[in-house]
């Protein structure tokens, strides 16, 4: 299949880590990520559990500046989930926090953070659901000038998406996200403090013993889904780098990789290089394998087949 | 002396089938709600749901008894494909529903621009569960009453109800998601049919059953959702119910098969000053519908006039798995 390289080059986005690690350890990670990491926008703030915002709070603004000196945008996603009062303030305090004339943006994952934005330039997370043009022509007209697309949408979706983001008049920046587990749901109750016996009130932050989640299998041992505190996320780490050149060639332009604990730079490097086509996918799969040997990779919500799914990109017809 | 007479929700009740429309406005429902027979609202099931001319009936049915109908159309138009969408919004319009029961924002803005006078509610799809949310809708598209999520526990909605700018409906019986509905792709990532776009979550069509050594094992795509011994009965395979298998210990991970009954909490749901109460149940038939309608109009009936509801075990029986719970209302299922 021919494919025509996208006109400017593509970005890379750090998602925001969706995991309850130790402080000193996100400190760590962040200042290797501004140092090292060849990705233009890193996204900072907690998207699943509000409850575990004060560990590091106040350690974020040292480290936005630390990764805009290194010259990336600094992304603020807001909870995906805002349930109460708690979580509603915290949504207030990033939207007002974020420092619009450093080049930050806001990154709204769900719908009360777009009303806390209209007429403001922000980003749109993949909590939101942007299913077809008439949404994203809603929301750009309020103000969003970056959507990553949800997670389950089909590339045929994403194609569609994708030219209805090109008109000059309202042009919209179009990010996938690439590589990491999934998330698929997200609840009021927390599973970790359930699988430990302890209600959400009380849970003692149980969430820190599973950097990449806490493996779920089905009754006889297939391995199936991971949960993070209140969210849900696959067991196969999702992975398009066969498809990046496909996406491209729709016209997307941004891709995004979602925090593990693994060598998060290295990560960054192989996608870069296919970004750049100095590498080709199936070698980035080879060393990707080597890098997360925690879960398989899967890619069946590109290719319209279940999530978990690993499909052959060069067999599949995707649209 | 008369106790002071209290403001009584309305009562939302579902219509699966005309049979399951008719048993529910003649056991006293306020509204019943129903969708049309195709991927527009969130419960597609086969033999399920409204062709234009049973929905034409339904509707003479329901207002020649004083009853309002409303329509979920409450899935999300996938990209190049909102045509069916849009023609759902227009059937309901003329066919004279009392309101249209939508999430996405693109089928908002659509009923609005082109019904304006058609009430929107918006779906408990759209996850709509703060303030700024509520005010999004609100403000965009006029909606008039926003379903909220089951995510909140009693206090959260009694909260969110002090600084009403709509009408809010709560759910008071039937199943249970226990993940942010219209956020959860559980289901899509086991079987490839979205919930959100699909409108049907681990469908029957992907349902597997197989007996090996004296158990009966049910899949859902290629995954194992449960596993019972013979002589068990063995329930629908819906995903966030079945068991699996976590930091060495198996049981139900998520929720167990269990269903919403907050009858007894009745008084508790009114004083949270919730416009609406909502039966859940368009894939359940006019038996269910009858008993559950009738039983909580009864209720409301008697607060209304002052009185204690009258204590009533009998929908113990109707109830998934023959278990019940209070879900998030109360702080301890977080």
């Amino acid at each position: 299949m021919a494919i025509s390289p996208a006109p400017a080059k593509a970005a890379l986005t750090l998602g925001p880590l969706l995991f309850n690690w130790p402080a000193r350890e996100r400190q760590d990670f962040y200042a290797r990520i501004a140092d090292e990491a060849p990705v233009d926008a890193v996204c900072l703030g907690e998207v699943v559990c509000g409850k575990r915002t004060p560990f590091f709070a106040a350690d974020l603004p040292a480290m936005a500046e630390r990764l805009r000196r290194a010259g990336k945008q600094v992304v603020w996603s807001t909870l995906a989930l805002v349930v109460g009062g708690r979580d509603g303030e915290a949504v207030h305090a990033v939207c007002a926090g974020a420092d619009d004339a450093a080049g930050d943006l806001v990154e709204a994952n769900d719908f009360g953070a777009v009303a806390l934005l209209a007429g403001r330039s922000h980003a749109i997370g993949p909590f939101v659901n942007v299913y077809n043009e008439g949404t994203l022509h809603h929301l750009a007209l309020n103000g969003a000038q970056r959507i990553t697309l949800p997670f389950e949408l089909p590339g045929q979706s994403i194609r569609a998406l994708a030219a209805a983001a090109e008109p000059v008049e309202l042009p919209v920046e179009l990010e996938v996200q690439i590589f990491g587990r999934t998330p698929l749901a997200i609840s009021a109750r927390c599973y970790h403090a359930r699988t430990q016996g302890r209600s959400k009130n009380a849970c003692d932050f149980v969430c820190d013993m599973d950097p990449d989640g806490m493996d779920v299998e089905t009754l006889e041992g297939q391995s199936f889904l991971a949960i993070n505190g209140t969210q849900t996320l696959s067991h196969a780490i999702g992975n398009l780098a066969r498809e990046v050149p496909e996406l491209m060639g729709m016209g997307v332009g941004r891709f995004r990789l979602s925090p593990h604990q693994i060598d998060m730079v290295a990560v960054a490097r192989i996608f870069r290089a296919v970004l750049d086509g100095r590498i080709d996918g199936a070698e980035a799969d080879a060393r990707l394998a080597e890098l997360a040997p925690f879960a398989p990779f899967a890619n069946g919500f590109f290719h319209g087949h279940e999530g978990a799914a690993q499909v052959d990109p060069d067999s599949a017809l995707s649209d | 002396m008369p106790a002071m007479r209290t403001a009584i929700p309305e009562l939302i009740c579902p219509a699966g089938t005309p049979a399951a429309l008719r048993a529910a406005v003649e056991a006293g429902a306020d509204a019943v709600y129903l969708g049309f027979r195709d991927a527009t609202n969130a419960r597609n099931f086969p033999g399920l749901n409204f062709d234009e001319g049973e929905f034409r009936e339904g509707v003479d049915f329901a207002h020649t008894r004083a009853c309002k109908v409303f329509v979920a159309i409450n899935t999300f138009p996938p990209a190049r494909r909102s045509g069916p969408w849009h023609e759902a919004v227009d059937r309901a319009a003329d066919g004279g529903a009392d309101a249209v029961i939508l999430a996405d924002v693109s089928l908002l803005d659509y009923a609005a621009t082109r019904h304006p006078n058609l009430r929107r509610h918006l779906s408990v799809q759209a996850s709509a569960s703060n303030m700024d949310a509520i005010r999004f809708y609100q403000e965009a598209f006029g909606v008039a009453r926003v379903v909220l999520p089951r995510v909140l526990t009693l206090a959260e909605i009694t909260a969110l109800n002090r600084q009403a700018i709509v009408e809010t409906e709560i759910f008071a019986f039937g199943g249970l998601c226990v993940m942010a509905e219209g956020r959860c792709a559980l289901s899509s990532y086991a079987t490839g049919q979205s919930p959100n776009t699909n409108g049907v979550c681990s469908p029957a069509s992907h349902v597997r059953y197989e007996q090996r050594n004296g158990k009966l094992i049910s899949r859902l795509g290629k995954f194992i959702i449960d596993k019972v011994g013979d002589g068990i009965s063995a329930g629908y395979p819906t995903l966030c119910k079945g068991r699996f298998v976590a930091d060495g210990c198996a049981g139900h991970l998520f929720e167990e098969p269990t269903s919403l009954d907050a009858i007894g909490m009745l008084p508790k749901l009114v004083a949270t000053g919730a416009r609406a109460l909502k039966i859940e149940g368009r894939q359940r038939g006019r038996t269910y519908v009858a008993r559950v309608v009738a039983t909580f109009r009864q209720a409301l009936d008697a607060l209304a006039n002052g009185e204690t509801p009258p204590h009533d075990n009998t929908l113990d029986t109707l109830t998934e798995g023959q278990r019940k719970t209070s879900g998030a209302y109360m702080k301890s299922w977080q």
